[in-house]
């Protein structure tokens, strides 16, 4: 479905975003889906944190504008322009480490009170790969570890030796963070960023379930250049596009 | 934090917001810290729990304002011009990805009693109700003359010369009155005071055509406003210093600009922690605000004060036709003062309060010891005040350039009703933290990495 040749014509634009603890494999996740990677130890790109891809279902194509954090929930900075008029958000935890689903508990509480009301909100337990035991001991590199996390780092050499040996590190329970989506009436996925596990699951089923007849009715009248504007109306009348008035000098002034 | 940085920045005013994405892109290690929880330091737009913490701690939020999460309550004025120098730093770091913007609805300018529209073209002075039938004929001469005004042709110059006569022989060679002089000065070319009159014309000439231009590009009004409020500004720029490599540390208290023996800049300490950097920047609340700090030393001074008034309303200001958003300058002349008085008003068009909910701040500079009392003619002009929140705040000025030791400081938001100023300190300041470049802005290549 992750599908680049998808026709242009017709496809509906929905902005996503990432939220979770630093680490947890959010840009890996990202990345698998668009680009069908990984890249163990990657250095966040400079420059990069705004990605497009498509998603065709069976009567409809979205075209994600998917949003990363760009390092900013790292010291708890995350703008709240980052996810305003988000229509779906991806929350992701580390099925290893207990505490990361607590803050995935509170963004999602955070969304819920300040975001789009339509939103679209799918809790994400990903590094699956380590607690599954098939992976985990296919797994003999150190190469999850992360060096320069400072506050959140992953998984430790004590855990990624037990990972080695086989032995599950599973900190969060899968009925436990089920029970708690349903609740909250989150999708809920486990996923591996490393593997491929559950990454086109949950970005397909997240375009099933968004509401696209309200985003039709709110981005009627175009104009807004905001990626995924389109919550709240907001494309009434009065909305200016200061590109579109800026193309003359461009090139040509460099002021 | 055992890094070390190229800058630290101080503070997440928009100023500083600016300064560090355009420090990021350019390949600086960026640090920037806040004491408070939230983006925008002075600059940033607040819901009502944020603005009761603010000014009213000691009494709950109403519940009769709907609910909190429709509000994004500016505490610092200004609009964005339309063709001014902050839209062409939008466009050209391309964080207007992040942003929507509105038309301002209308401008306006109070004569004699009343307001009116502030007409921009020799089409509207002639309609305009501003002036009487001999006065606007001159009128009309007068915005011909601007609009037909080439450099290059002494033919259109009549007699002129922009950067020798003063703008008192431009009025009187066109003979217009003092009440014409004044929406002219004040509600076009944006001058707080009359001192402008006795200068060269030519950069009153200028504020005109960047007033009748930015006019000409929407059509409403030469004004744009982000959705959601002007703390979304800062919010943008400090994306993208994050995505060009930029730290970003919010709550995080400051307690010590750390210096050596010559004075010169090495870290901030937090707590027993003290980060390292080449240069430090920051609002001048980081810096003492005007009292002595680090030994004695008076590094920011007070140069005025600005009363600003923050009146909720539920019902659009009587006379703008039922406006959703206004600018409304009430020139000094007209009241007696020395400084004029403004109203920036919005509402639920922008995303800034809930519906039928009309937020209009009131400010001047401060000129009696009794600052509230000088708001009145502009508070008189709203017609019943739900509620006001009232703040005098100081203007401050950093005593030193920075460049002997590394330390630069920010000025504090002016009263002028737009950004022009604050994208000058930007320059400024960026002209001093990289020894005399001058700030030149490059698109962004290929857009944020985009797939
Ligand atoms: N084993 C394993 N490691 C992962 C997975 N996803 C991410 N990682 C590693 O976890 C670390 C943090 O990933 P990153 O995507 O930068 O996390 P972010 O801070 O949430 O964006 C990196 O070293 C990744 O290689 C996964 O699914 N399995
Ligand atoms: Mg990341």
């Amino acid at each position: 479905m992750a599908d680049a040749a998808a026709s242009a014509d017709k496809s509906i634009q929905v902005k996503l975003v990432l939220l979770g603890e630093a680490a947890v494999g959010k840009s890996s996740v990202v990345l698998r889906f668009v680009s069908n990677e990984f890249q163990a130890n990657k250095e966040p790109t400079i420059g990069a944190a705004f990605l497009t891809q498509k998603c065709r279902l069976e009567d409809r194509v979205l075209r994600y504008e998917i949003w990363d954090t760009a390092g900013q929930e790292r010291f708890h900075s995350l703008a709240p322009m980052y996810y305003r008029n988000a229509q779906a958000a991806v929350v992701v935890y580390d099925v290893t480490k207990a505490a990361s689903l607590d803050k995935a508990k509170s963004w999602v509480k955070e969304l819920q009170r300040q975001a789009n009301p339509h939103i679209v909100i799918a809790l994400a337990g990903n590094k699956v790969d380590l607690v599954n035991n098939a992976a985990a001991s296919s797994s003999s590199t150190t190469e999850e570890t992360s060096e320069d996390e400072p506050d959140d780092a992953t998984a430790t050499p004590a855990e990624l030796a037990q990972a080695a040996s086989g032995d599950g590190l599973r900190a969060v329970a899968r009925d436990e963070a089920q029970a708690y989506a349903t609740e909250a009436g989150l999708l809920f996925f486990e996923t591996s960023a490393k593997t491929g596990e559950g990454i086109v699951e949950l970005f397909t089923e997240i375009a099933k379930k968004i509401p696209i007849e309200h985003i039709l009715a709110s981005t009627r009248g175009g104009g807004a250049n905001r990626p995924g504007g389109a919550a709240s109306g907001s494309n009434a009348q009065g909305n200016v596009n200061l590109d579109a008035n800026n193309q003359t000098p461009k090139n040509a002034c460099n002021c | 934090m055992d890094e070390e940085y190229d800058v630290i920045v101080l503070g997440t005013g928009l100023t500083e917001c600016i300064l560090s994405g355009l420090l990021s892109v350019d390949g600086k290690k960026v640090l920037h810290m806040d004491r408070n929880d939230y983006y925008g330091g002075d600059s940033a737009s607040l819901n009502l729990t944020q603005l009761y913490r603010k000014f009213r701690s000691d009494q709950p939020v109403p519940t009769d304002l709907g609910r909190d999460r429709d509000y994004a309550i500016d505490l610092i004025p200004k609009f964005i011009i339309a063709s001014g120098e902050l839209t062409k730093i939008l466009v050209h770091t391309d964080v207007t990805r992040y942003l929507e913007f509105k038309q301002i609805a209308g401008s306006f300018v109070f004569r004699e009693g009343k307001i009116s529209k502030v007409p921009s073209t020799e089409m509207e002075a002639v309609r305009s109700p501003l002036m009487g039938l001999f006065e606007k004929r001159r009128a009309k001469n007068f915005f011909q003359f601007l609009q037909n005004w080439k450099d290059s042709d002494p033919a259109t110059h009549q007699g002129i010369d922009l950067d020798k006569d003063s703008m008192k022989t431009v009025y009187e060679k066109f003979g217009l009155e003092p009440g014409t002089q004044d929406f002219i000065g004040h509600a076009m070319a944006l001058y707080l005071d009359d001192d402008y009159i006795t200068k060269p014309a030519r950069a009153t000439y200028d504020r005109i055509i960047l007033y009748t231009s930015s006019m000409a590009r929407y059509g409403k009004s030469p004004y744009i406003y982000p959705l959601y409020g002007l703390g979304e500004l800062p919010q943008s720029f400090a994306r993208l210093s994050a995505i060009y490599g930029g730290t970003y540390m919010l709550d995080k208290q400051v307690d010590e600009i750390v210096t050596d023996a010559d004075g010169k800049f090495v870290g901030v300490r937090s707590g027993n922690e003290t980060v390292k950097a080449k240069q430090v920047i920051g609002d001048p609340s980081y810096f003492g605000a005007g009292k002595r700090v680090d030994g004695g030393k008076m590094r920011v001074v007070e140069d005025g004060k600005v009363v600003r008034a923050i009146c909720v309303l539920k019902h659009p200001i009587p006379g703008t036709d039922d406006a959703d958003s206004a600018q409304i300058i009430i020139p000094q002349n007209q009241v007696g003062r020395r400084n004029d008085i403004y109203i920036a008003m919005v509402s639920s068009t922008h995303n800034v309060c809930a519906k039928d909910v009309y937020i209009a701040i009131v400010s001047t500079i401060v000129e009696t010891d009794r600052p509230e009392m000088e708001l009145a003619p502009g508070l008189a002009l709203l017609g019943q005040i739900h509620d006001k929140f009232v703040s005098v705040t100081p203007l401050y000025t950093p005593t030193a350039s920075g460049e002997s030791d590394n330390i630069f400081i920010t000025r504090s938001y002016d009263a002028t009703s737009h950004f022009e100023t604050v994208v000058e300190e930007v320059q400024d300041v960026w002209r001093r933290v990289t020894g005399g470049k001058p700030l030149v802005l490059k698109k962004r290549e290929g857009g944020e990495g985009e797939q």
